[in-house]
């Protein structure tokens, strides 16, 4: 059943529409001299626009921008190339070719390390399941900067060189999670030397 | 004819002309950036001349001049089957009768050249000049005349552009204008009751001997204000390009400069109707303020120079006041040269005129549109009988 809805009345005011003309103008007219009349910024004015090349707004803490590959205490990347995040890269961005370190490195044989690895930053959609996939918290999006603009597709392929070379937003390249080198008594235990 | 005589001509109508093409890129800018206030925001202010490694954007002044400059490098595009003549003619005839319009705008008080640089006497001689382009003799029907042509451009807009949407609009716009039009002459008739005479300049005359219209006339203001702004087909009564229903309305198939002229003809045709109620209600060019139940002056910019109440002859003045106040001010009258108070005169025609236009913006940036059934219920249901009983009323106090 349809329910009628009875239109409401308008008094007289209202049906003259003339002052409520003039209500709706004074409100108008009042924000139009407060925020003509007050400088940007201060009580009065509500303007919250910001003037974005003139003035940045710091992303927020977990804002997801371009990847970095975090350092070893020695520099070398702590990619493991395991592979991990390009599998788990729903836009199959990530491209990684795994190495063996030479004879003779402690990591030889143990781990490996990527040869190249490249983001194509232009197919990433900024998910962040690389970050989640990684177990080695090698690659992270902390850097605090969103991919700059570029008339140049080359621009945005980011190869490790220039991964590597992107701090966080804090200017570090390391992480807060300690890393446990081979043969580091804070080693966990399994590595060649030791044995199974 | 005296050359200065033609020479004066040919000033007035480049003032008026300069005067009209300046108002609407300015009438543009402030649409923008008044809108932004009121909605808090900071509006166009990007577009500059970058000197050095500076970007002088003189707060978004220059962005009706990217606009033109965009207007004219856009493709002319011109529907297939549209009629290629009505379609290049309509915007031309948008535009020029409101331009026309401006002829009979009086600026300023007549200008007496033999007296120009000396307080003007009681009984000046010489040449004279009247200081609008034309003084004609049906005065402001010239305006409604000149005005109503209008119509016919959005409506052939909307006729030759092939397309059903700019049909629709240019019905709308046709109906609109044409019924509003009565309205808006209707309103005026009062006035001229009132002031018995067409010519605006004699209307002026008239409130400079006795009070501004609106004293008497604000009924004939609001409607006359209500009418203009349909006529000028400015929201809320913007339906012929109601854009949510009709694409863009009559202009929906005119590009750059065409679509241009459209936009320039709307905001010269906002100026010409704001001159004229600051002409007809707000005292033209007058300056003065005075006692609201007899003629006397407080102040006011006369022909001779400023007067004002002559304060010397307040009984138990204090001293100090005397000794500090400059002489004019206790004498209540300082001299002025002809041509400063006619520089003040079309100045202050120009401020009322810029006042006027700001409430029309705010007005647009303040309500929302109207239904098409709306506009035309109230246009013929409750403007039209307002503005005759109006008129009735105006008689009826005319004849006591």
């Amino acid at each position: 059943m349809a329910k009628l809805i009875p239109k409401p009345k308008m008094t007289a005011a209202e049906a003259i529409y003339v002052p409520e003309i003039a209500k709706g103008l004074g409100v108008t007219i009042g924000r139009f001299f407060t925020n003509t009349f007050s400088s940007r910024g201060s009580e009065n004015n509500q303007i919250d626009t910001v003037d974005y090349p003139e003035e940045k707004r710091t992303y927020p803490e977990r804002f997801r921008g371009i990847h970095r590959l975090t350092h070893r205490a020695d520099g070398s990347p702590r990619c493991v190339a395991c592979l991990c995040c390009s599998t788990a890269c729903p836009a199959q961005c990530i491209h990684i070719e795994a190495a063996e370190y030479p004879a003779g490195d402690p990591r030889a044989g143990y781990e490996r390390y990527p040869r190249v690895f490249v983001i194509d930053e232009l197919r990433c959609i900024f998910c962040g399941f690389c970050v989640e996939a990684c177990p080695c918290d090698a690659i992270r999006m902390d850097s605090g900067m969103h991919m700059p603009p570029s008339t140049q597709r080359e621009h945005f392929i980011f190869d490790k060189a220039m991964l590597m070379a992107i701090p966080a937003a804090d200017g570090s390249f390391e992480t807060a999670n300690p890393r446990h080198e081979p043969g580091e008594s804070s080693h966990p235990g399994i590595d060649r030397k030791r044995g199974h | 004819m005296d050359t200065v005589l033609l020479l004066a001509a040919v000033a007035k109508i480049l003032f008026a002309l300069v005067l009209v093409l300046t108002f609407s890129p300015v009438l543009v800018w402030a649409d923008r950036r008044q809108s932004a206030m009121i909605q808090d925001r900071v509006g166009p202010n990007r577009a500059g001349i970058p000197i050095g490694d500076k970007n002088f954007a003189l707060a978004g002044l220059l962005h009706p001049l990217a606009d033109a400059l965009k207007f004219m490098w856009k493709e002319d595009f011109i529907p297939p089957k549209a009629d290629k003549l009505l379609h290049a003619l309509a915007p031309i005839i948008s535009v020029i009768p409101t331009i026309a319009a401006f002829a009979v705008i009086p600026w300023g008080d007549t200008i007496w050249l033999d007296h120009l640089n000396e307080v003007l006497p009681a009984e000046p001689t010489g040449r004279q000049i009247a200081f609008q382009v034309a003084s004609l003799n049906v005065g402001i029907l010239y305006i409604f005349a000149v005005g109503g042509t209008g119509v016919i451009g959005a409506a052939i807009a909307g006729y030759c552009s092939d397309n059903k949407y700019a049909l629709l609009g240019g019905i709308r716009a046709a109906g609109q204008m044409v019924s509003y039009e009565v309205t808006l002459g209707l309103s005026l008739v009062s006035c001229f009751m009132l002031y018995n005479t067409l010519l605006l300049e004699n209307m002026v005359e008239w409130q400079v001997l006795h009070h501004w219209g609106i004293w008497y006339q604000w009924p004939a203001f609001i409607l006359f204000y209500a009418g203009s702004i349909a006529e000028t087909k400015r929201i809320p009564f913007d339906i012929p390009e109601g854009e949510s229903e009709l694409a863009a309305g009559y202009f929906t198939e005119y590009s750059g400069m065409k679509f241009g002229m459209f936009m320039m003809g709307e905001y010269i045709a906002m100026v010409v109707s704001c001159a004229i109620m600051t002409a007809v209600f707000f005292g033209g060019y007058d300056v003065s303020i005075q006692l609201p139940w007899d003629q006397t002056d407080i102040f006011r910019i006369g022909r001779d120079g400023i007067h004002g109440l002559p304060i010397a002859s307040i009984p138990y003045l204090p001293d100090l006041l005397a000794r500090y106040l400059p002489d004019w001010v206790l004498l209540g009258y300082l001299p002025l040269k002809h041509w400063i108070v006619s520089v003040l005169y079309a100045l202050s025609f120009i401020v009322k005129t810029t006042i006027l236009l700001w409430l029309t913006l705010m007005i647009r940036w303040s309500l929302p549109r109207f239904r098409y059934d709306q506009v035309m219920k109230m246009c013929w249901r409750y403007m039209l009988p307002a503005s005759l009983g109006w008129i009735f009323i105006t008689g009826m106090f005319i004849l006591l």
